[in-house]
């Protein structure tokens, strides 16, 4: 392949003028790829009225913010954003582009994905630059999307080797935001945008947001329950130690499904990815797909009546027994110490 | 009336990973593993059928996969599908997405004219949720994914409920569309008793060659009119039935290639077994509160 390219795209997602965490997250991860590549860290920003978040890229590493503005760009519609992306991406062929892994991201992505015939992986938990060797042939400075499959069974790394864009979806939370202590210079351009008949194809009629009350990131301490507490009932054990503790009350997917928790305080690969101070699991087996949502918290309990539950793996403590024996003993000793 | 095409998809059980699967390495034995109806591919051919229990026309499922995928276009016809068609060549293994759409959308273009394009989400071994978009861009039609609910079709148009990041959406789209589905937008209905019957004995190219292998007196060209006289033949369509690009096929039409692949072991960690009695909990939040993790 002649003369590829050294730049790096994020697709910065906002929705109701609101940037997406996980678009600053991949900012942060973009700029050290950029700095090996030795290109600029340019960031896609598309809405209306958003020239405030364009201008907060600078703050998480970009070195240019590609600004498109238009009222018919107020909320994200597949039609014309892929169109823009499409146009975009064909005129300058950036080496990596990254968007998040959010509904918006696995809408947008795939498509504009197809349109440019680049290969495209989701849901990468890894990315790096590395010089490797693919049926003989060296690829030189080429991107390595390492991400679980198999549901969580494996862990592939894919590489593009045969087209100048490569594209990766990553899910929030996996990689880390750092701001930089001194932001970059504002460098925005801003580009046209004309609508076409097309992007009528779908109409938005209304939209229903609820507000995320639960801040599981944030959460210092986290005390999450699983299926192996057996009924809601046991379940108020899990508010009960997180209340005394002033810790955030979490899930397993299994427990969300039973009803014992709501979604949005799921942890693991199709929920939240947290890295609290500490992590109490309790009656959670472990299952590679929770595992990923909390494996890097500082300290880990693992609270379960089965010892051969893959939790202990990771578990820097582990306490093998019931939830309803062990949790009051838990509150007793901490309310004792604190006297 | 609305004619829906069905993409669906066989997958390896990954939900349900047993003892029975694992290596002794601590690995999962994919080989091993019961190939089952992508459920959200099922969600996906409720859907349609519940169309065309409302408003009438025909629904065709289709996938492209192995010969023993033709096991779950039986059950297309079991769940009310009226034709089902098997895409399988050699040349077709090891796709990826791009190339699974690129083969996708010329068999679509072959059967000929729809208003509604139904997939699942996303696949459990693959896990992208990127087929079904990277398809409607090949056929340049609109697309809504994440959809929970067809709320009604109307002059060429359909309302759709969609789940977004932070709540809901409602759209509506103009036909034809692509609609990708999530499990909540309905219960797959049982196989009722009357098509299973009816249908158990549709076979693909594939099942009827077996069944000529080694009998001079059966041929296989008179098996399958006979099967399809019946409604039981289970289309294949090969490479040269839809005269594809060979490039765009397969592995070498995937820009995106395995470098490696690493099995998640489960290895011990060296944590703290911790007595659960109130001693051995009381050392452990000491512990604890010396660590200054807790306060």
């Amino acid at each position: 392949m002649q003369n590829l390219s050294n730049e790096v795209w994020v697709f910065i997602e906002q929705r109701n003028g609101k940037p997406a965490d996980v678009s600053f997250e991949l900012l942060c991860k973009g700029r050290k790829l950029a700095e090996q590549l030795g290109g600029p860290l340019k960031a896609v920003v598309i809405g209306d009225n958003v020239k405030d978040i364009a201008e907060k890229t600078f703050v998480y590493g970009a070195t240019e913010a590609l600004l498109i503005q238009h009222k018919d760009l107020k909320h994200y519609r597949n039609a014309p954003y892929s169109r823009i992306l499409n146009g975009l991406i064909s005129q300058h062929s950036p080496r990596i582009v990254l968007f998040g892994a959010t509904v918006i991201g696995r809408d947008l992505a795939p498509r504009v994905a197809s349109n440019t015939k680049s290969g495209l992986t989701a849901d990468c938990t890894e990315l790096r630059i590395d010089t490797i060797t693919y049926l003989g042939k060296e690829c030189k400075d080429i991107l390595l999307q390492i991400r679980p499959a198999f549901g969580g069974n494996i862990i592939a790394t894919i590489i593009t080797p045969d087209n100048p864009v490569q594209m990766a979806t990553v899910r929030e939370g996996v990689m880390e935001l750092s701001p930089l202590d001194n932001a970059n210079k504002v460098n925005i351009t801003e580009l046209p945008f004309t609508p076409e008949p097309a992007d009528a194809l779908v109409e938005i009629i209304e939209q229903f947001h609820q507000e995320n009350k639960v801040n599981l990131k944030a959460a210092p301490i986290i005390v999450a329950g699983g299926y192996g507490l057996g009924t809601i009932d046991n379940f108020r054990l899990i508010h009960e130690l997180a209340h005394v503790l002033g810790a955030e009350v979490a899930g397993s997917r299994a427990a969300v499904d039973a009803g014992f928790v709501p979604h949005e305080r799921q942890v693991g690969q199709t929920g939240v990815t947290v890295r609290p101070k500490l992590y109490i699991a309790v009656g959670i087996s472990g299952a590679i797909q929770h595992r990923a949502g909390m494996q890097e918290a500082n300290k880990i309990i693992a609270i379960n009546s089965d010892p051969d539950a893959p939790i202990f793996q990771i578990a820097h403590y582990g306490i093998v027994g019931d939830a309803v024996d062990i949790i009051p003993k838990f509150i007793d000793a901490y309310k004792h110490k604190l006297k | 009336m609305y004619n829906s095409i069905v993409l669906v998809k066989q997958v390896p059980d990954t939900a349900n990973i047993s003892g029975k699967v694992m290596k002794e390495d601590g690995t999962v034995n994919r080989a091993k593993l019961p190939a089952i109806f992508n459920h959200e591919d099922k969600v996906a051919l409720e859907l349609a059928v519940q169309v065309k229990e409302r408003y009438g026309g025909k629904v065709f499922a289709i996938t492209m996969g192995p010969p023993r995928a033709s096991d779950i276009m039986r059950e297309c016809l079991y769940m009310g599908a009226d034709e089902v068609y098997l895409i399988s060549d050699r040349k077709f293994a090891g796709a990826d997405t791009l190339a699974t759409s690129y083969v996708l959308s010329e068999a679509i273009k072959k059967i000929g004219k729809y208003d509604f394009i139904f997939g699942g989400r996303q696949a459990i071994d693959g896990d992208t949720a990127q087929v079904g978009p990277q398809t409607a861009d090949k056929l340049d039609i609109p697309q809504v994914t994440y959809a929970e609910q067809i709320i009604d079709v109307k002059k060429n148009h359909v309302t759709i409920k969609r789940k977004i990041d932070g709540g809901h959406e409602v759209v509506r789209a103009k036909l034809p569309v692509l609609v990708t589905v999530i499990k909540e937008a309905a219960e797959p209905r049982p196989y009722s008793a009357k098509r299973v019957m009816a249908y158990k004995g549709a076979k693909s190219l594939t099942d009827l060659e077996k069944l000529t292998e080694g009998n001079s007196l059966l041929y296989t060209d008179t098996l399958i009119h006979e099967y399809q006289e019946r409604n039981l033949f289970i289309s294949t369509l090969t490479m040269d039935d839809l005269q594809l690009d060979v490039d765009r096929c397969g592995v070498k039409g995937s820009p995106t290639k395995v470098h490696k692949v690493e099995s998640v072991v489960l290895a011990g960690g060296n944590q703290t077994m911790v007595e659960p009695t109130k001693t051995g909990i009381g050392s452990l939040i000491n512990q604890l509160m010396e660590d200054h993790i807790l306060g």
